[in-house]
């Protein structure tokens, strides 16, 4: 089949399949969930919002469990290291997820409005939450993080919460957020109807021009003010991990080390900042289905630009640089990439299949009128 | 308490309070797609109302299990960070199969079963719920297959260029006898679940002469579902007794209370009060035999004690010092001729001599004293084994005594004619749960000092964190913990209490497909 190289090239590009995946349609529930008490004016209202994803939101959150169980199969010294080393943002994030699922299925089940406004915040902080704190990881992992590794690769952690909360890592948890709540706004246009669908649509074409310029501000900043990693030795691509093994420089401006290479990857940001434009527009436009698909590809150019960028790097360390961990030397044995890589040629096609289907099944838009009919069959 | 104790302490509080809702979640997807199969055979619209009320318990039960389920994928990462550096390449596989394969499906479909009533025809919605019920048990069988490894490592290897396990064979890992065992054993355990669920509500129903013929129904299927399942899981558990005596000796020693090896065949200790100091069974009531015929299915081979057990593990702790400055040697490039080959002979015990890690600053030359340590810390501490065993087997039996009674009223068509039938029933609801908590902390605590069995012990497998830092998760997931099961029980007892026509589904006559409107006569 594939040597071990072309599986570690291949696995790199799965763990961004999946968080893509992710962000396309836990994204936009995150969203919704994120607007809840903005967009929703009153409880029926809220309803409305909370039903157009009540079917889906499930599934989509398995996108992120399987992230998860990707990277710790796929990847274990990075699942190892980045789970240890963020351990009360993750813990945080833990935290809120835990309030979706039963705020999703609670809420409506009793009359009593202090309870139906409580899981109301509680499904906001639920998904507000991971957003911003997925976005906050990823914008330390482009900074780098204080670990190092001893003989044993036992794993020396130091840092705490508040490091983490570095402005530059604060405005990749804007982004990532605001991207979700564009998502989400996107997803209420296809979903509901009159005033939810142009208050949607107001705030949406908005929050994309944001997240245009706050990908270009993340960009510039990334090039003149945090530093880049390079391998200045050879990695045996072939070989087993040698993960302390390397020779790692940093350098400001390091991380452009990909795109003067090869110009053609500044399409990858290009189109990221142009598809939030056009979100923007077609918004304004009423165009629904073309805003849900820009929103789409613009969020896949941010995560795919974020692990371009960095390629071959996934977790950079500050505290020794030659413990980085790269897709080359941080990686699961050859026979579980294989056995991992088969796994997920035969179920991810189905996962794509099936999920549509339940799209497919549960399409068109909901209104006040549908959640007064269906009281206590809905959510 | 230190570090290493606080993190078992989050990981069991974690796992068990997850444990509360899985076997519900895996009974009642079953009895579901029986009830709406029924729905579909017959055209009975009762069916398909008792497929939407107990679908309601069954989705406030199923939130919980989701969110806690999150907090046990992430655990490993954040609290067990060098057990998942050191078998991920192992462990991790099994997970996120799970995910593709399982959680994926039964968390897609399980949307469509509540919210595709009405956009479904019959037979499509009844294979949605039937595959979210398969999807449930396959998640099962991963996660078994993962934790079944812990407890019995195969078709895996040390490399000691990358300091981790890796996969040798797939196969071994999937076809483990001790994970396809467990399996069985488990998802049994979660349809008994399901039934003493429904079983004991209903009861609750026809006690109050209320909801007569949607409970005597459920009790029917709930009834012969159970029977069938705790038959299951009896004849299933004393399979896992056999493979206990095949492959995790020192477990079945520590439940059995056999302080030392007795002549064949060993018999089983029915009551008895363990004596940790004295190292022997105070008051210990013995059915002569019938240990022997469980653990090696013979009546000649014997059951070996801990007595025993220490003697070996006391060699074995002396080897993996050995394995241990090899180790060392091999890692730094100070090979010495033969040091590979050496290795290669004592490997297996490399873990036993991690084992001293705990005692000592110098494996290789570890004192006698820090090997004592290590050779009396290498069993678990019997008397919880003893009893939380003895606490499952006895649910089970009461469990089984239940259904048999319940079904045998039930054929001839009049539960609601014993009362104390009913409400042994409605008595029983806690003893699942009971059991199925007892029947994990004996797989956990069994485990004991390991966190893969003989390969990395539990001191080892914690992560770069402070105690304090520990502790305070551990307080915050307590709270909430806390908090979400009074909620979920109280929701629960609030719907059960309203019962099917209370939540306005008796009125479901116009077959409109989603549920019906009218407001609930209660509340």
């Amino acid at each position: 089949m594939m040597d071990y190289e072309t599986l570690r090239f291949v696995w790199w590009v799965l763990i961004g399949v999946l968080l893509i995946g992710f962000a396309v349609t836990d994204g936009f529930d995150m969203g919704v969930a994120t607007l809840l008490k903005v967009v929703g004016r009153n409880d029926l209202e809220r309803r409305v919002m909370i039903n157009s994803m009540a079917p889906h939101w499930d599934g989509n959150q398995v996108w992120l469990v399987t992230a998860g169980g990707a990277l710790f199969a796929a990847w274990p010294p990075v699942y190892a290291t980045a789970f240890n080393g963020f351990y009360f943002a993750l813990m945080l994030t833990l935290f809120a997820l835990f309030l979706r699922p039963l705020a999703f299925d609670y809420r409506s089940k009793l009359d009593n409005p202090t309870w139906r406004s409580r899981w109301d915040w509680g499904l906001t902080i639920g998904s507000a939450v991971p957003a911003l704190i997925f976005g906050v990881a990823f914008g330390n992992l482009l900074q780098g993080v204080p670990f190092q590794f001893d003989d044993y690769l036992r794993l020396e952690y130091q840092g705490g919460l508040l490091g983490l909360l570095n402005p530059f890592a604060l405005l990749a948890g804007l982004l990532s957020l605001l991207m979700f709540v564009t998502h989400g706004a996107a997803w209420l246009q296809l979903k509901t109807e009159g005033e939810l669908r142009r208050r949607s649509a107001a705030i949406g074409s908005l929050t994309a021009l944001v997240c245009a310029a706050l990908f270009v501000l993340g960009g510039v900043w990334l090039l003149w003010g945090v530093d880049g990693y390079e391998v200045a030795s050879v990695i045996d691509t072939q070989g087993y991990n040698d993960t302390t093994g390397k020779i790692v420089t940093v350098s400001v401006g390091g991380w452009m080390t990909n795109y003067s290479r090869f110009p053609l990857l500044w399409l990858l940001p290009i189109v990221g900042v142009l598809g939030f434009v056009l979100c923007s527009l077609t918004m304004k436009l009423g165009r629904h289905a073309l805003a849900f698909t820009s929103s789409a590809i613009a969020m896949a150019m941010v995560v795919v630009t974020t692990g371009v960028t960095m390629f071959p790097f996934v977790m950079p360390s500050t505290l020794n640089p030659n413990h980085s961990l790269t897709m080359w030397d941080a990686t699961a044995s050859e026979l579980t990439l294989k056995i991992m890589f088969v796994v997920v040629c035969i179920f991810v096609p189905l996962i794509l299949l099936y999920t549509a289907w339940s799209y497919w099944v549960m399409r068109g838009r909901l209104n006040e009128q549908f959640i007064r009919d269906n009281d206590k069959a809905l959510y | 308490m230190d570090i290493v104790e606080l993190s078992r302490l989050q990981f069991a509080f974690t796992a068990m309070v997850h444990f509360l809702f899985v076997p519900l979640t895996l009974g009642l997807s079953i009895l579901l797609a029986i009830m709406e199969t029924v729905y579909v055979m017959t055209g009975k619209t009762i069916y398909r109302q008792m497929t939407k009320f107990w679908g309601k318990l069954f989705g406030i039960n199923f939130a919980l299990g989701v969110t806690t389920g999150i907090a046990m994928e992430f655990q490993f990462g954040t609290n067990w960070s060098y057990y998942s550096h050191y078998v991920g390449d192992i462990f991790g596989a099994p997970l996120a199969i799970e995910a593709l394969m399982a959680f994926f499906l039964e968390s897609t479909l399980v949307g469509l079963f509540f919210f595709g009533w009405d956009r479904l025809s019959k037979e499509k919605h009844l294979a949605v719920t039937w595959l979210m019920a398969l999807a449930t048990n396959m998640s099962a069988l991963w996660i078994l297959v993962a934790n079944g490894w812990m407890q019995h490592p195969v078709g895996s290897e040390l490399n000691l260029a990358t300091m981790r396990m890796e996969l040798t064979s797939f196969a071994e890992v999937l076809l483990n006898p001790v994970a396809q065992v467990k399996f069985v054993h488990t998802v049994s355990a979660g349809y008994v679940t399901g039934a003493v669920f429904v079983l004991a509500i209903s009861s609750w129903y026809l006690l109050k002469g209320r909801e007569i013929a949607f409970a005597r129904r459920s009790f029917t299927i709930a009834s012969a579902f159970g029977l069938a399942s705790v038959l299951s899981v009896i004849v299933l558990g004393d399979e896992s007794g056999y493979e206990l005596g095949d492959v995790q000796k020192v477990k079945l020693a520590a439940i059995e209370a056999e302080w030392q090896t007795h002549p064949a065949p060993a018999a089983f200790t029915l009551f008895g009060l363990p004596n940790e100091a004295e190292q022997r069974t105070d008051l210990a009531i013995k059915i002569p035999g019938v240990m022997g015929l469980i653990a090696t299915r013979s009546l000649d081979t014997e059951v070996m004690g801990i007595r025993e057990l220490k003697a070996e593990h006391r060699e074995r702790i002396v080897n993996g010092q050995e394995a241990y400055a090899l180790m060392q040697r091999l890692r730094s490039g100070e090979e010495r001729e033969g040091d590979q080959a050496r290795f290669e002979q004592v490997r297996s015990d490399l873990g036993y001599g991690l084992l001293l890690s705990a005692y000592s600053d110098d494996v290789a030359n570890a004192t006698a004293a820090e090997i004592n340590q290590a050779v009396e810390a290498s069993i678990p501490k019997v008397w919880p084994l003893f009893w939380s065993f003895r606490a499952m087997v006895a649910a089970g039996f009461s469990m089984l005594l239940l259904f048999a009674l319940a079904l045998w009223h039930s054929l001839r068509r009049q539960p609601e004619t014993s009362p104390w039938l009913l409400r042994f029933a409605l008595f029983s609801l806690p003893l699942p749960w009971i059991a199925c908590e007892a029947g994990w902390f004996v797989a956990e605590y069994g485990r004991q000092p390991w966190a893969i069995g003989e390969i990395l012990p539990v001191h080892l497998a914690i992560s770069s964190l402070t105690a304090e830092q520990v502790l305070t998760t551990l307080i915050a997931i307590g709270i909430l913990y806390t908090t979400f099961v009074i909620i979920e029980m109280w929701l629960m007892q609030h719907f059960a209490r309203k019962g099917p026509s209370g939540s306005g589904y008796l009125d479901d006559e116009a077959d409109s497909g989603y549920l019906i409107s009218t407001p609930p006569r209660e509340a």
